[in-house]
């Protein structure tokens, strides 16, 4: 459940919420990370589950010795509120038996607070793609009919191209489904919300496990196509995301010396 | 043999058992008064408060905990035997409450663990502190650690904590898991005074040496309850020996 960790509970009333879904390459954590970073967006509360797996830190976004000792959860909610954006930034994995409570305690919340509209930032298994999605951009959206209505104008202009439904066994059985093989909970998201009438977008990569820095950087310029985030901010393109000091040896500890 | 999802589920449970007394206390509805809340995760941990602070016989073992997982050892089934989870409440000064912690509790009764314990405890004004073991291998740094700087001691604070940790902050991209976690995040999301302090060392199983670490950890514990610090490192080591003789695969 939603906690403040204000003394004024924060107002989401008509906010875009971005969200990451846990998934291959961890690129829509990664995107987040980039968004929350960037845009110096702040801490209005935390998401208090038993569903995801604990775990504590200090600042990942600090920019100084004077805030770098803030202690911070698995699951938190930033705004920047003259953009009217909030963000959920999920840490941790999910706990294999509560995968489907996780997306009930998720629902709840986004309509408890009155998003406009939900974006999930995703990834999918490259290795899994079949012959048509090999081709052109790895980039694929859905979007559940509600939030689609309002959004078919934007959608011809950035030619984004809708995530294919392919035959789940190719040769046995040819019926073509919705598949999002190493997405998380994304599938679940997206159905539920097309069932409970959500405006909610999903906007993935296709990504294999390994440095996802650049895949995370592609996912958030293609957001930011669509939800020009940046639009206030004077840097030029492509130097304009900032990083935060938390990406560091992503890759382990330095090298011993003497294994050379 | 359990036969379906349910039944492990309900195997799964976290209990909470309380001595007579604690009990009543709480089926009239109250809480325990608690002021100083002492966690120790990990058998260094919990030795070094055994030596230092329950040693001086002014405690009582007022409960034991329950988390029986795939990893619960024969001997500490689901009925509860086994002493890997005990409460200790010091008998003079009763709002300073120490558990030990020596089993594993799963990743799914972390949180279910850290809620019914902070649920019985009146929580305002309320210090939490958590001695922790870890291994160095999982402390991440951009120069190489050689073997003679582990063991270490390091920090993670909640915000509601304002008196000053006894060593350094916790460096990124580093963070903790476990138990310490659960309990950090509760702390912080409840606004609860909170500090962990984790000990990175490079020995696996119980050692004096990694056991001291935790040593400057008792000029602030020593506010609210007495300690022995004169006790020497030798002491510690008792409660080593004990298992060295099982394993000599490694010396």
């Amino acid at each position: 459940m939603f906690i403040s960790s204000q003394d004024s509970p924060a107002t989401f009333q008509g906010f875009t919420l971005v969200m990451p879904a846990v998934a291959v390459g961890n690129v829509g954590q990664l995107a987040v990370d980039l968004i929350v970073s960037t845009l110096n967006m702040r801490r209005v509360g935390y998401f208090h589950t038993d569903c995801l797996i604990p775990m504590a830190g200090n600042n990942p976004y600090a920019s100084g010795k004077a805030d770098a000792e803030e202690l911070h959860t698995p699951a938190e909610v930033y705004t920047a509120a003259e953009l009217k954006l909030a963000v959920l930034q999920i840490r941790a994995p999910i706990i294999q038996t509560r995968s489907k409570k996780f997306r009930q305690q998720l629902k709840s919340w986004i309509k408890a607070s009155g998003f406009s509209r939900t974006v999930v930032l995703s990834s999918s298994h490259a290795y899994q793609r079949d012959d048509q999605q090999l081709q052109g951009t790895s980039l694929r959206y859905l979007m559940t009919p509600s939030l689609l209505a309002a959004s078919a104008d934007a959608l011809k202009e950035l030619g984004w191209r809708e995530m294919e439904r392919i035959p789940a066994f190719p040769g046995v059985d040819a019926e073509p489904r919705l598949c999002i093989p190493g997405g998380g909970i994304t599938k679940g998201l997206y159905t539920d919300g097309c069932a409970e009438d959500l405006p909610l977008a999903v906007l993935l990569l296709f990504c294999s496990e390994g440095d996802n820095i650049p895949d995370a950087f592609a996912l958030v310029n293609h957001l930011n196509d669509w939800l020009h985030l940046l639009d206030g901010q004077s840097e030029e393109p492509k130097s304009k995301w900032k990083i935060p000091t938390s990406w560091s040896l992503l890759f382990g500890s330095g090298i011993p010396p003497a294994l050379f | 043999p359990v036969s379906n999802k349910s039944e492990v589920f309900l195997l799964r449970t976290v209990h909470l058992h309380w001595n007579p007394e604690v009990s009543e206390l709480l089926r009239a509805g109250n809480k325990v008064q608690c002021s100083s809340f002492i966690l120790a995760v990990g058998h260094n941990a919990a030795s070094f408060l055994s030596v230092y602070i329950l040693a001086s016989a002014n405690w009582d073992a007022v409960g034991r905990g329950v988390a029986w997982n795939e990893r619960s050892r024969s001997g500490t089934g689901p009925s509860g035997e086994g002493s890997a989870c005990v409460f200790y409440r010091h008998k003079d000064e009763p709002a300073v409450l120490i558990c030990h912690v020596t089993c594993h509790i799963a990743e799914d009764q972390l949180f279910q663990w850290t809620e019914k314990v902070f649920g019985y405890l009146q929580t305002r004004g309320l210090t939490v502190t958590v001695l922790s073991d870890s291994s160095v291998a999982d402390y991440k740094t951009a120069d190489y650690l050689c073997s003679s700087s582990a063991p270490f001691l390091r920090s993670l604070r909640s915000s509601a904590f304002s008196d000053q940790p006894v060593c350094q902050s916790l460096e990124q991209p580093n963070i903790i898991t476990g138990l310490p976690a659960a309990v950090l995040n509760h702390c912080q999301v409840h606004s609860i005074a909170a500090v962990v302090y984790q000990c990175y060392s490079d020995v696996t199983g119980p050692d004096s040496i990694t056991m001291d670490k935790y040593k400057p950890v008792l000029t602030k514990l020593g506010r609210s309850i007495q300690v022995d610090s004169s006790r020497s490192t030798d002491v510690l080591r008792n409660f080593v020996r004990s298992s060295e003789i099982q394993s000599n695969l490694y010396i």
